[in-house]
């Protein structure tokens, strides 16, 4: 069942959620949560399509979509750094309005094409026995995405800057002390993890589902919450939750043939599933089994950046 | 030349932390600060490591006047600051600790800081595996974390808030070794702590502060016994205590072993008597906050058991202890105490003994008045508890103690009080006091301790060294204790 | 919390009012049309007029889930919560009160009663579920209610393809009309059901009274206020935020019964009919006030019923309700914000000092 283009599939359609997905990383690494994921994901989606329409060049929405998904990201770090208000709070009402400001600015775009994202094979490296095909055999976009993954892991793990992001996270009074600017940066990795998501939206609707519809993220920025979770917070880690959550979900379209009256319901299950998981990476009482095996637990471990959704006021 | 402090002031609403202070400290000088809890020594720290901008006053280091207004003037001065519990980021490995916000390019090579850490382990004689996650550190491990980051940076002036609490002998000694030896190579070293051996060990000057103020400065030696003078001041008047037959066993601790950061291998054992009042001295952290927490139901002994009125209830749920009439009255009024954003009749309500389940507002208006007057609470049965002064909140807590108590646990009773409020918070234990009921406190005043405890317990380092009759002590043997010393015998701490 | 102040309304309404016209003049009409529609559309123009009574009664019959919806929000947000766990509940007492219609025959009366308490079980258990994920499996009752959420859409759709499918007919319509004896009575030729009505006020109603008269509303907003002083007080912290799972999940589901018996009168895939999200909207804007809710939540069931005309008349799409809503909410925020963080301010300056 798992044969060469599934995967290169699965590979292909999980680019916008790893965007969004290393997007929403950084941005709680910095310790700031954005709810409002699925609906910019879609009003973004929206102005890439758009402008790509319009002009004809599909390379200019993306630039348009991470500037809506910067905007809707900064309102919430301003509401929370400035206006004291509750991150989630600000979040979940900027979810809503944006969904419907998509829906409604987007009605007449429905069922138009632009012009898609072209293939582009990698010359050489597509020829390699299955890694070619599955991952060298696709599109910009796609490879971008890879591209976003490894920069970010570089960026957090192995340079100074991506060092102290993670500081002001974890332990702003520490960042603080240490003379590091801890508020204008949840600022600026805020915008960048917005614009990041932005990205992904654009992905969708430039890409991976051409084209424009009230449906189009289906529910899926919500899961790029619950990945960045089961990532662990940790881009690599989520990556991978991004490609197994792709691989669900194809596993459960291929099942339909075998139970045709589930073809509406088994492709929602990866979500429960993936909600599920986070119960299980969560249960003290298997962390507590799992202290035995430090390897597992690394691997499995799921702690938040310890000030995730606090403000941080200097004296 | 050196590093001079002139007329610093600070304030934080109507305390005055710091009310012009002023200090040199020579370059190249071990510098030891000493005063009790509320001396105001934290804040001047806070102030000289950028935390904290001073309301007036200059700081001059090396002849030029420089200006904190945040830490990272102060990382630029060359001042670096170790705080009590090490700012270091728990989940991250030592050598990220050790990198974080340093100075440099985009480029992070562990490799070479790593080299440069044990270049400078080595010299002071610390050892850490660069890759543990920091949380594994113990306390001085993570104190010497800090020491070598901040000399990495290029510190000139090291500040240590209270560096000893919690860290083993061995660590100790490697500790002053290291400290000794960057003061010969130019360190100006400000050491704060309450631990009269260790200054009289490691300073060559002392400065006292109380009360936000300089109130003596010695160069070393000195007899112990004439810094705690300055430091807790004269023997206060006991005052005549009426005498309180004490009554059956109401609470007894046996051998309780503490599992916590702190290290103690030794074990605590208190009975407490009806009518009794037990006085818990020693430092913040020194083991006493824990042991309430133990009694109250609140944590579990790692061993040992407590004891209810003959009742055991060691590892039993806190609504246990609660319900055998053991209650326990945190310091954090506002965090564990009292519930922000309700008022005060709530907080009746919440706490009283009615449990029908539609509330007469009426009569719980009526109630709550009468306890205000009772109490002497300022402000109306409708404020919100936030909005009352630190004395009052405690008047509220006070107030909502049920009739019937068994064992008074508190933490600090009168923090932050002013004196009228302190007396009348005694008044009020000792009335209950007179119905039997037995109070535990822990307190940082001694003369709140020598006037109203019968019995003293003194801890230090995790452990209780050393159990006084109140009557027949005295501020300077207590203050001797805490410092870590007896009157008799020099005492080591840790002994393994 | 304290209540609106009439000054702190004014910067909110003007921007949800500036936010409105300019949409509309950017997706090309004027002003006043759509707004006009909208109000039209739900209870008629001039308002309640006698022959536009379907209308009206549909906009009630709206309005009844989203009370429903928002007065169990008010329990879960004293208690600290965000119960987005709440469409779930809504949809699972749908689906139970579809069960009883279907497989239970009873007289009229007795079967309707029987609905709305499945309906309550149903939405009970499933807030329940999400408070014990929290308090025994740690996981944040944001996720576990999500989740909770799409298992509750999964099932739905489940439903109506597979076990109830309407006889001979694939599709995903719905179910087969629930027999009459299940409905929700209602007055003649429309939907509106004085029964509907009296639950939601009862429901607002005992919600108020729960936090204003009660014990157990006053331990739950010490919960919800500061968990571990509760705790220390000895109030059972674990047994009162289930409690509040609980009572929001029960009278959501009464909405999903009123949505399935007394609105569709079938099982659609989109039962909730995202009225729970919507309540979320109206408890932030009411600022967790029972007595606003019931104004707000008629506003917004106006604009959700009126909003649909927009298509049909003007050829704008009806999500333009939805951003309405949005915006209202959203200015309301930052403007109580906005003034609360000006407040502070004059205060901080008063006093001369940093209060650091």
């Amino acid at each position: 069942m798992f044969d060469t283009a599934t995967i290169a599939s699965i590979v292909a359609g999980s680019s916008a959620l790893m965007f969004a997905t290393m997007g929403e990383t950084i941005n709680e690494k910095a310790g700031v949560i954005n709810l409002s994921v699925d609906g910019s994901m879609m009003l973004a989606a929206l102005a890439g399509f758009v402008i790509a329409f319009q002009t004809d060049i599909v390379w200019l929405g993306f630039p348009a979509a991470a500037a809506v998904g910067m905007s809707v990201a900064l309102l919430i770090a301003f509401a929370s750094i400035k206006l004291s208000l509750n991150q989630v709070a600000v979040g979940f009402v900027l979810f809503a309005l944006c969904t419907q400001l998509s829906r409604f600015l987007g009605a007449n775009y429905v069922g138009r094409r632009p012009v898609g994202v072209p293939t582009w094979e990698i010359p050489g490296l597509s020829s390699i026995p299955f890694f070619g095909p599955v991952f060298f055999d696709h599109n910009l976009v796609v490879y971008l995405s890879y591209l976003t993954v490894i920069a970010t892991f570089l960026f957090m793990y192995r340079t100074r800057k991506g060092l102290e992001l993670q500081g002001i996270g974890e332990r702003p009074e520490a960042a603080h002390s240490r003379g590091i600017p801890v508020n204008k940066l949840r600022y600026f990795y805020t915008a960048l993890g917005g614009a990041l998501i932005g990205i992904g939206g654009a992905a969708f609707s430039l890409d991976v589902k051409l084209g424009w519809s009230d449906r189009l993220t289906r529910n899926l920025g919500w899961i790029v919450l619950a990945i960045v979770i089961f990532g662990g917070w940790h881009p690599l880690r989520a990556a991978f939750g991004v490609l197994l959550f792709g691989a669900l979900q194809a596993y459960a379209i291929n099942l339909v043939p075998e139970f045709p009256s589930l073809s509406q319901v088994l492709p929602s299950i990866p979500f429960p599933a993936m909600i599920l998981a986070l119960v299980i990476v969560n249960w003290k009482r298997l962390l507590k089994w799992l202290d035995r095996y430090p390897f597992l637990r690394a691997i499995l471990r799921s702690d938040p950046p310890t000030a995730i959704g606090t403000r941080f006021k200097v004296n | 030349m050196g590093l001079e402090l002139r007329n610093i002031h600070k304030h934080f609403g109507p305390i005055r932390a710091n009310d012009g202070i002023s200090i040199t400290v020579e370059t190249g000088t071990l510098h030891g600060l000493l005063g009790e809890n509320g001396a105001g020594k934290s804040t001047l720290m806070k102030v000289l490591s950028g935390f904290h901008s001073a309301d007036s006053g200059e700081i001059v280091l090396d002849g030029k006047q420089i200006k904190l207004a945040s830490p990272d003037d102060a990382i630029e001065a060359g001042i670096g600051m170790l705080h009590q519990d090490p700012l270091v980021f728990l989940p991250f490995s030592v050598i990220d600790n050790f990198v974080l916000g340093s100075p440099g390019g985009w480029r992070l090579d562990r490799r070479q800081a790593t080299a440069e850490m044990q270049e400078l382990c080595d010299r002071y004689g610390f050892s850490f595996d660069p890759h543990t996650p920091s949380r594994l550190l113990t306390v001085g491990e993570r104190q010497q974390l800090e020491i070598v980051r901040l000399l990495w940076l290029g510190a000139r002036v090291l500040i240590l808030d209270e560096p000893t609490t919690g860290i083993s002998a061995d660590q100790r000694a490697k500790l002053f070794a290291a400290l000794k030896s960057l003061s010969k190579e130019g360190m100006s070293v400000i050491f704060v702590s309450h631990k009269l051996e260790e200054v009289a060990d490691l300073c060559e000057r002392v400065t006292v502060m109380k009360r936000g103020k300089v109130v003596g400065e010695a160069d070393m030696p000195v007899p112990p016994e004439r810094l705690v003078e300055m430091m807790f001041g004269q023997t206060v008047e006991i005052r005549d205590r009426k005498e309180v037959a004490h009554g059956k066993s109401r609470l007894t601790v046996d051998s309780v072993r503490m599992a916590t950061g702190l290290l103690s291998e030794e074990s605590t054992s208190l009975e407490v008597n009806a009518g009794e009042v037990i006085g818990l001295a020693g430092m913040e952290g020194s083991g006493q906050d824990t042991f309430l927490r133990i009694c109250s139901g609140m944590r579990s002994p790692k061993q040992g058991s407590v004891t209810v009125a003959g009742k055991d209830l060691t590892g039993k749920h806190y609504r246990d202890f609660l319900a055998a009439d053991v209650k326990y009255l945190p310091a954090g009024r506002l965090e564990e105490g009292l519930i922000e954003g309700l008022t005060i009749t709530e907080h009746f309500v919440l706490s009283g003994e009615d449990r029908s389940f539609f509330i007469d507002w009426a009569q719980a208006r009526n109630r709550a008045v009468e306890q205000v007057d009772n109490f002497a609470i300022k402000g109306t049965e409708a404020s919100t508890v936030e909005s009352l002064s630190g004395g009052n909140q405690q008047r509220l807590l006070l107030a909502m103690l049920p009739h019937e108590l068994s064992v008074l646990l508190m933490e600090h009773p009168t923090r932050g009080l002013d004196i009228e409020s302190a007396d009348w918070v005694w008044e009020q234990l000792l009335a209950r006091r007179e119905d039997g009921t037995s109070i535990v406190f822990a307190s940082a005043d001694l003369d709140e301790l020598l006037r109203y405890s019968d019995r003293i317990l003194v801890f230090f380092s995790g452990r209780v060294i050393g159990e006084l009759d109140a009557s027949s002590t005295n501020v300077d043997e207590i203050g001797l204790l805490i410092g870590g010393r007896s009157a008799n015998a020099e005492l080591s701490e840790g002994s393994h | 919390m304290s209540s609106y102040r009439l000054t702190n309304l004014v910067l909110p309404i003007s921007v949800v009012v500036a936010s409105a016209v300019g949409l509309l003049v950017l997706a090309g009409t004027n002003p006043w049309d759509p707004l006009q529609l909208i109000v039209e559309g739900s209870i008629g123009w001039p308002p309640f007029e006698a022959g536009k009574s379907a209308k009206v009664g549909d906009t009630v019959m709206v309005w009844v889930p989203i009370a429903l919806a928002s007065a169990g929000l008010i329990v879960t947000f004293n208690a600290g919560m965000w119960n987005i766990g709440i469409e779930g509940q809504i949809i699972m007492g749908a689906i139970a009160a579809a069960f009883v219609a279907r497989e239970v025959s009873a007289p009229r009366p007795l079967l309707v009663l029987l609905t709305i308490l499945a309906g309550a079980v149903g939405g009970l258990l499933w807030g329940l579920l999400v408070g014990v994920l929290r308090t025994a499996g740690g996981v944040n009752e944001i996720f576990g209610g999500l989740g909770l959420d799409f298992v509750a859409i999964s099932f739905t759709t489940y439903l109506i393809i597979d076990p109830w499918a309407r006889t001979g007919v694939a599709s995903t319509s719905g179910t087969d009309i629930f027999p009459d004896a299940a409905l929700i009575p209602s007055l003649s030729d429309t939907r509106l059901s004085p029964l509907a009505i009296a639950i939601a006020l009862l429901a607002i109603g005992g919600v108020w009274i729960l936090f204003r008269g009660t014990l157990y509303g006053l331990k739950l907003k010490a919960v919800g206020a500061n968990l571990r002083s509760s705790f220390l007080v000895g109030i059972p912290t674990n047994r009162y935020l289930l409690g509040a799972f609980m009572i929001c999940g029960a009278l959501a589901g009464i909405g999903g019964t009123v949505q399935a018996t007394g609105f569709h009168f079938k099982l659609i895939p989109a039962i909730s009919g995202g009225y729970g999200f919507l309540a979320i909207l109206v408890v932030l804007l009411a600022r967790y006030q029972a007595f606003w809710v019931i104004p707000i939540s008629f506003f917004f069931a106006m604009i959700a019923v009126g909003s649909s005309q927009l298509d049909l008349r003007l050829d704008l799409n009806s999500a333009l309700g939805g951003v309405l809503q949005g915006v209202l909410v959203l200015s309301a925020m930052f403007g109580l914000g906005w003034a609360a963080y000006r407040a502070k301010r004059q205060l901080q300056e008063a006093s001369g000092g940093d209060s650091g």
